[in-house]
């Protein structure tokens, strides 16, 4: 089909940019940069055109090696996958332009690169995958390339925390193979378009049931879900900051939620349990992780505690199932990995500048670095949803959705919770922006021009991101991928149609 | 004997290893031509191949060993391997899929034929084998800082 050949470019860009790095990367230092900004620069080009191919064409299929599925691997292109393409790789884009600066104070520049674009060539590849097991391998490539990056400063506490990541997700991934197991066993398929036809035309046995209870420990570990959250406050704080942006804003997003997106609604199908337990763990990981940021000093656990908060919003939304609801959450989806990513690049700014993260030790920097206090309170109201910056519009949306539902209980709380984000970043622009500058900062400077012009970008999307919701601009971006989810099981029919 | 020879194991084991480490990178070597026409492959020819150089680092030291094989050469054959499968794979655009076999596929059963799947296993060992390779280096340095440190 014309332009299918676009998808699997989304792996090889990537793959290709990580082992070109570690091959000339060591002997010239200059083209360590070079490869990995153009690199990600050509991957969020290329996002960008493969939205435009979803809205010419509709949904496309590629079969890897001319092998039609269901026997061989097929690689799916429809409204969520071209969603969330855009949304990793401009994130990726963004924080590969930081790192120019950002990675200058660690040694083996050529290594992160490395590690970043196996990162996000797997991340790219759990999106376009149309292959549970193909799923599986690509979720343990940018976990395995996640665990090296968080040790990437090889200091005691990053050791510990990586290597506590390491275990937890590791037991995560085997609850996902165990589960693709027990689906594989009882449909003797592995393609996800097939399995879903089997799985409807079979009906419900326990199989599935406990297969769907692996899934929602396994992902909800990759997207740290409030039972399953333990080790992302300490794993995202200890990387260095672009990967802190890169882990917080679009790994957990996309090994996580998509995963539980895609094989929830459109392979297994949704019914109102399911719902009812994804909504229940949302709404805990919203409270719970908005309780346990307010009382964080370090600034970096502050962000990693709020991601989890905000993962709970996102869930809330999808998982009530409505075309409102699910329009919210992935917008809020969006929304979070810009503002989540800044801001983690604003506490990198700041620990770049100063070499310290405890925002008792800060104060006054606004005066001092102008460019990342702005940016800094521009990502901040954004995410407590202060309109009319992004945040706002996603929030409010949800709320509607699930007052439109009649969950008023949990309506109730995502504006409690909301008041209460609010006050963690009033917090955070209190102490470390204004206020007295402190006389140990008097001799800062502000960060260095790619640190600069990153954030700079990244807030701009903050402050027009309520856009996309007009009615010119809803239709390419959020509306295929709100209907690729509320169209639910339709995905199998669409699909299996188009590999003929 | 040399001077290098001092370190490592006692002489048996290291007539022994003089004897059958050439054997043993042969094997492997074979292992990955034959692939495709028998069990094995990349994987495990080149899994073979790494052994026989850890076998002289057991026998004759690390010194030895990183003569034959230096890190930094380990190190470029991991990454050429992976570029090398990569080529192979976007080569496959020709046809219009992403890994198409494009080279005719020959008789079934000779050494040539298959298409580029001998070309993806010579990519895989060499990338399996020298990674391979490195880790086990990276571990006897890493023990070695450390003795020096005690």
């Amino acid at each position: 089909m014309a332009g299918s050949g676009i998808i699997p470019l989304f792996v090889a860009v990537p793959l290709g940019g990580a082992f070109l790095n570690s091959l000339l990367g060591k002997k010239v230092k200059r083209l360590t940069d070079i490869i990995g900004v153009s690199t990600s620069f050509i991957l969020c080009a290329l996002s960008l055109v493969a939205l435009r191919l979803y809205n010419a064409n509709g949904i496309l299929t590629h079969s890897v090696g001319g092998w039609r599925p269901p026997i061989g691997i097929g690689m799916v292109l429809d409204g969520l996958t071209a969603f969330m393409l855009v949304t990793v790789n401009f994130a990726a884009f963004c924080i590969a332009v930081y790192s120019i600066n950002y990675m200058e104070k660690f040694t083996s520049k050529w290594k992160f690169y490395t590690l970043f674009f196996l990162m996000l060539g797997g991340m790219n590849g759990v999106i376009i995958t149309g292959d549970i097991f193909n799923l599986f391998v690509f979720l343990e490539i940018a976990a395995v390339a996640s665990y090296a990056l968080v040790a990437f400063g090889t200091e005691r506490h990053e050791l510990e925390a990586a290597f506590k990541y390491a275990v937890m997700c590791t037991v995560g991934s085997l609850f996902v193979l165990l589960g693709i197991a027990f689906l594989y066993s009882y449909t003797s398929t592995l393609n996800m378009a097939d399995m879903g036809n089997i799985l409807a035309q079979s009906g419900n046995a326990n199989i599935t049931i406990l297969a769907m209870i692996l899934f929602i420990m396994g992902f909800g570990l990759k997207a740290a879900l409030v039972p399953f959250h333990a080790w992302l406050p300490d794993a995202h704080p200890s990387a260095p900051a672009p990967i802190s942006a890169m882990l917080s804003g679009v790994l957990i997003k996309s090994l996580g939620v998509y995963a539980i997106c895609r094989i929830f609604y459109n392979v297994i199908g949704v019914n109102e349990n399911i719902s009812a337990i994804l909504m229940f763990l949302g709404a805990l990981s919203m409270i719970v992780g908005g309780l346990l940021a307010l009382g964080q000093w370090d600034l970096k656990r502050l962000l990693a505690y709020s991601s989890i908060s905000q993962i709970g919003y996102i869930i809330l939304g999808i998982g009530l199932g409505t075309p409102l609801g699910i329009l919210g959450g992935l917008f809020h989806l969006f929304n979070h990995s810009i503002f989540k990513s800044l801001l983690f690049l604003n506490s990198g700014a700041i620990e770049y500048t100063t070499g310290t993260r405890d925002l008792q030790k800060m104060g006054g920097l606004g005066s001092r670095m102008p460019l990342t206090g702005i940016t800094g309170v521009v990502a901040s109201m954004s995410i407590a949803g202060i309109p009319p910056f992004s945040g706002f519009w996603s929030k409010l949306i949800i709320i509607i959705a699930l007052v439109q539902a009649g969950k008023f209980g949990y309506a109730f709380w995502a504006v409690i919770i909301s008041v209460l984000t609010l006050a963690m970043y009033v917090k955070v622009i209190k102490y470390a922006f204004l206020g007295k500058l402190k006389e140990a900062w008097g001799s800062i400077k502000e960060v260095p021009i790619f640190m600069k012009l990153s954030m700079g970008t990244l807030a701009v999307v903050c402050v027009v991101g309520g856009m996309l919701l007009l009615s010119g601009m809803q239709g390419p971006f959020l509306q295929g991928a709100q209907e690729a989810l509320s169209e639910g099981t339709k995905y199998v029919a669409v699909v299996l149609e188009s590999i003929k | 004997m040399s001077r290098e020879h001092d370190k490592g194991m006692s002489l048996i084991v290291k007539t022994i290893t003089r004897l059958t480490v050439g054997l043993i990178l042969l094997y492997g070597i074979y292992i990955v031509l034959h692939g495709h026409v028998s069990p094995g492959g990349g994987f495990a020819g080149g899994v073979i191949i790494a052994l026989s150089f850890v076998h002289i680092m057991l026998a004759y030291g690390k010194e030895v060993a990183l003569k034959k094989l230096s890190r930094s050469a380990a190190s470029f054959f991991e990454s050429f391997g992976a570029v090398f499968f990569l080529v192979i794979a976007l080569l496959g655009f020709t046809g219009g899929y992403f890994f198409l076999n494009f080279i005719s596929k020959g008789k079934p059963f000779n050494l040539f034929s298959a298409g580029i799947i001998p070309l993806c296993n010579i990519a895989i060992c060499l990338k399996v084998g020298a990674g391979l390779f490195a880790i086990f280096a990276a571990l006897v340095l890493l023990k070695f800082e450390t003795e020096e440190k005690e």
